[in-house]
């Protein structure tokens, strides 16, 4: 056997021994996701066992070294464990901001300190990240923020207002892009810093959206403090790591719904809620056409995905392409939930029931907003792949 | 299998737009236009290119071919589109090869595939009889006579019909219309009694042919495959020639969205460069977001071909459907955003929505390969 073939073998075995029985349920509602944190109220033991388990074998951040929580896990062995999972349905032990947003940034631009303070409580779930980047005037145009970060000697100063910050109202910590430089270009004033939430001079509000929902809040820096060794990277140079974790959150977001593979195909849901004809199509033709084209798309997006990793590891890659992910994955997703709203009929429309679909729906607006709109990628591709020139 | 080209496939693709930008570029095509060419492509480009090697690619080594399958062909075909070059490549290469290979008793791929991969035989699929493609519709009959069968019928839109030595004619043996059940496929001289072959002139400048089958006399051995069991045959030939279109059409696409961007980068209006417009920009963009995702669909669809032929119909509905679509799409786009001079007959953009146009509708269009995929996928 190669040393996959075995690294398969003993995750496979491991996993079956492991993984609860209740874990390999498909999720009842959102609020079967494990976020982890200070505050987290465990759903249930096996969601505590779950996650324990997996945290001991470094299995929350698989590829990241042993030393900061991970499991050093080459690609090839990633993609076994996560195919592995897959197959019992697993669902994922922990997910998090910090695993998806500040671990990479650290494990690229922090320094050692940093990584081995921080990087191991997020594998374990024990700390709650959320991300301050947009602020009330700096939405699209993000490197105009002005929440202000002074040197008062020993520490730094934070004032300010942050928006759309994922579960603030539930997080510990926060990583935040702050000006440190009022007189520099916009670009070259920013930082990034990391605040503990737990002060009082920081404070939080979750804003209602039309899907009723609010996992968006405001929050706000009035005099808080910040260590000086939570500045990660240089100082004025944090636009670099945004622009870093922006396209990582862009792959993110276009990927969602497409990329995750797991989800059942529209024409599946159309066909068992609308019927077929007696020649077996679906028996509202117009629908059936929308929906054939999506998936279609669908098809071929999961194709670019797919293509646009292969080219990254040869080298022949675009970089920019993240733009045009999630460009057309946001846009694909929210095309999608259209269709479902069109499948789902008045049965659809109801508010507030256990698995509405109206929610989601209008949750999937969002999709094109958040990340970098999708007129901002567009501006992006031209720019930068099409290279067509500013006025 | 990655989705990237092997490192063969990338030397076949850089040979391949070197030799057409010089020798086959648009202008050759808007020569034998002009020139009203008989034959409508130029034979001794033809000829370089069966030396290069090009018209063997899907011959196996055993009848004198380099057999390096749909993935290198679909290569060829894309840069093939980049220049609309004109040629029995389509016809012969990949769906002639195709069928011999595949379908082919040994007699008969011992006397036709050294011959296509030499560029020494031209063929053609005579599927269609209506106006819109529909491959189960054969009212084309073919009789049993004497130790063979008898012809009788009508076929349209037969792409290369004109030049072809050899029709690969679909006829039916059995059933009524629209079965797939008695369909049968077979070999047709061009030069045999009663066939009666009119060339029509295409949009794109290339042409097909009508042909009439007056009581065509051929021996049984003519037969390709099983008699009452060439429909699927059928459908594999004619996939191996949609996933060659729509390789073809990605490379149209991508040289209408190459041709475009340029001019946005130098044409001035109201005093500035007009790619400096966001409305120009956004549609620029949004296309080329479109290329990509027809270009990963057809790729991953030439490599279904190559490893699990008999399963990669749905994969070949969903790729002709969406190339066809976003071709067109990138067609009218580099039309509209060329302004007036993209209206000219002496610019060369108006060519590419020509040939798009019947690329797409060969074979079956967007609307038929969407309609299949889904009867495929059960809805």
């Amino acid at each position: 056997m190669s040393d996959l073939e075995t690294f398969r073998a003993e995750t496979r075995a491991w996993l079956e021994a492991n993984c609860p029985e209740e874990m390999r349920q498909p999720l009842g509602s959102e609020g079967d996701i494990c976020w982890g944190g200070k505050r987290w109220e465990f759903k249930s033991d096996a969601q505590k066992v779950w996650l324990e388990r997996m945290a001991e074998k470094g299995w929350t951040v698989p590829e990241w070294p042993v030393e900061y929580g991970g499991a050093g896990l080459s690609k090839e062995e990633a993609k076994i464990l996560k195919a592995e999972m897959k197959a019992i349905k697993a669902r994922s032990p922990l997910n998090s901001f910090g695993i998806w947003m500040l671990g990479p940034a650290l494990l690229k631009f922090g320094n050692e300190e940093q990584k081995l303070e921080h990087l191991p409580k997020i594998a374990r779930g024990e700390i709650r990240w959320a991300q301050g980047y947009s602020e009330p005037n700096a939405g699209s145009d993000l490197a105009s923020l002005m929440t202000k970060c002074e040197d008062q000697g020993d520490h730094y100063l934070v004032n300010g207002q942050k928006i759309w910050t994922s579960y603030a109202d539930e997080s510990d910590w926060i990583f935040v892009l702050v000006r440190t430089d009022f007189e520099a270009k916009k670009h070259e004033g920013i930082s990034f810093v990391l605040i503990d939430m737990s002060q009082d001079g920081v404070t939080t509000k979750p804003i209602k959206l039309i899907s009723g929902k609010s996992p968006f809040c405001e929050t706000f820096f009035d005099d808080a403090r910040c260590e000086k060794h939570n500045l990660v990277g240089e100082k004025n140079k944090g636009w670099t790591i945004a622009k870093y974790l922006l396209t990582h959150e862009r792959e993110m977001i276009g990927g969602m719904g497409q990329g995750s593979g797991g989800m059942r195909p529209m024409g599946d849901i159309a066909a068992q809620q609308l019927g077929l004809d007696d020649r077996g199509m679906l028996a509202d033709p117009i629908l059936r056409t929308d929906v054939a084209r999506a998936e279609i798309d669908g098809l071929a997006f999961l194709a670019t995905m797919e293509r646009v990793t292969d080219e990254a590891k040869s080298g022949q890659g675009v970089g920019a392409n993240s733009s045009m992910l999630k460009y057309y994955g946001t846009e694909l997703n929210k095309r999608r939930f259209e269709l479902m709203m069109d499948s789902a009929g008045s049965d659809g429309l109801e508010w507030g029931a256990e698995r509405d679909v109206a929610s989601h729906w209008l949750r999937t607006k969002a999709n094109s907003i958040e990340g970098g709109t999708s007129e901002v990628q567009l501006n992006i591709i031209s720019k930068r792949i099409l290279n067509l020139p500013t006025a | 299998m990655a989705m990237v080209l092997s490192e063969e496939a990338g030397m076949l693709k850089d040979a391949a737009k070197g030799f057409l930008a010089d020798s086959a570029p648009v202008s050759q095509l808007r020569r034998l236009r002009d020139e009203e060419s008989a034959d409508g492509f130029d034979r001794s480009t033809w000829k370089d290119m069966a030396e290069m090697g090009w018209t063997s690619v899907l011959v196996p080594e055993e009848h004198g071919g380099v057999a390096m399958g749909h993935v290198a062909a679909g290569v060829i075909a894309e840069e093939m589109g980049r220049t609309l070059t004109a040629s029995p490549y389509l016809s012969t290469a990949i769906m002639g090869a195709t069928a011999l290979s595949r379908f082919g008793s040994d007699a008969q791929k011992g006397e036709w595939l050294p011959r296509i991969a030499a560029g020494d035989a031209i063929t053609a699929v005579a599927v269609d009889e209506g106006r819109k493609h529909n491959p189960v519709n054969v009212t084309t009959q073919a009789e049993r006579s004497g130790n063979g069968f008898k012809l009788t019928g009508a076929k349209s839109f037969v792409a290369e019909g004109h030049i072809a030595d050899m029709l690969i004619v679909s006829a039916r043996t059995a059933g009524g219309d629209a079965e797939e059940e008695g369909i049968s496929l077979f070999l047709v001289p061009q030069d045999a009694a009663g066939v009666k072959i009119q060339r029509a002139s295409m949009v794109d400048s290339r042409n097909s042919a009508r042909i009439e089958l007056d009581g065509v006399e051929v021996d049984a051995d003519a037969l390709l495959g099983e008699v009452d069991a060439g429909y699927k045959p059928l459908e594999s030939i004619l996939d191996s020639g949609r996933a060659g279109l729509a390789a073809e059409m990605s490379g149209s696409a991508q040289e209408c969205l190459h041709q475009t961007v340029e001019y946005l980068k130098e044409r001035k209006q109201f005093g500035e460069i007009i790619g400096t417009y966001q409305g120009l920009q956004h549609r620029a963009a949004h296309l080329y977001s479109e290329i990509e995702l027809g270009k990963s669909i057809v790729l991953k669809t030439l490599q279904t071909l190559d490893m699990a032929p008999d399963h990669a119909a749905m994969m070949v509905s969903a790729a002709k459907s969406k190339m066809g679509q976003v071709a067109q799409l990138a067609a009218q786009e580099s039309i509209q955003m060329h302004g007036g001079i993209g209206m000219t007959d002496e610019y060369d953009i108006g060519f590419f929505i020509k040939r798009v146009r019947v690329a797409e509708a060969l074979f079956g269009d967007a609307n038929y390969h969407t309609d299949k995929f889904a009867r495929m996928r059960n809805y």
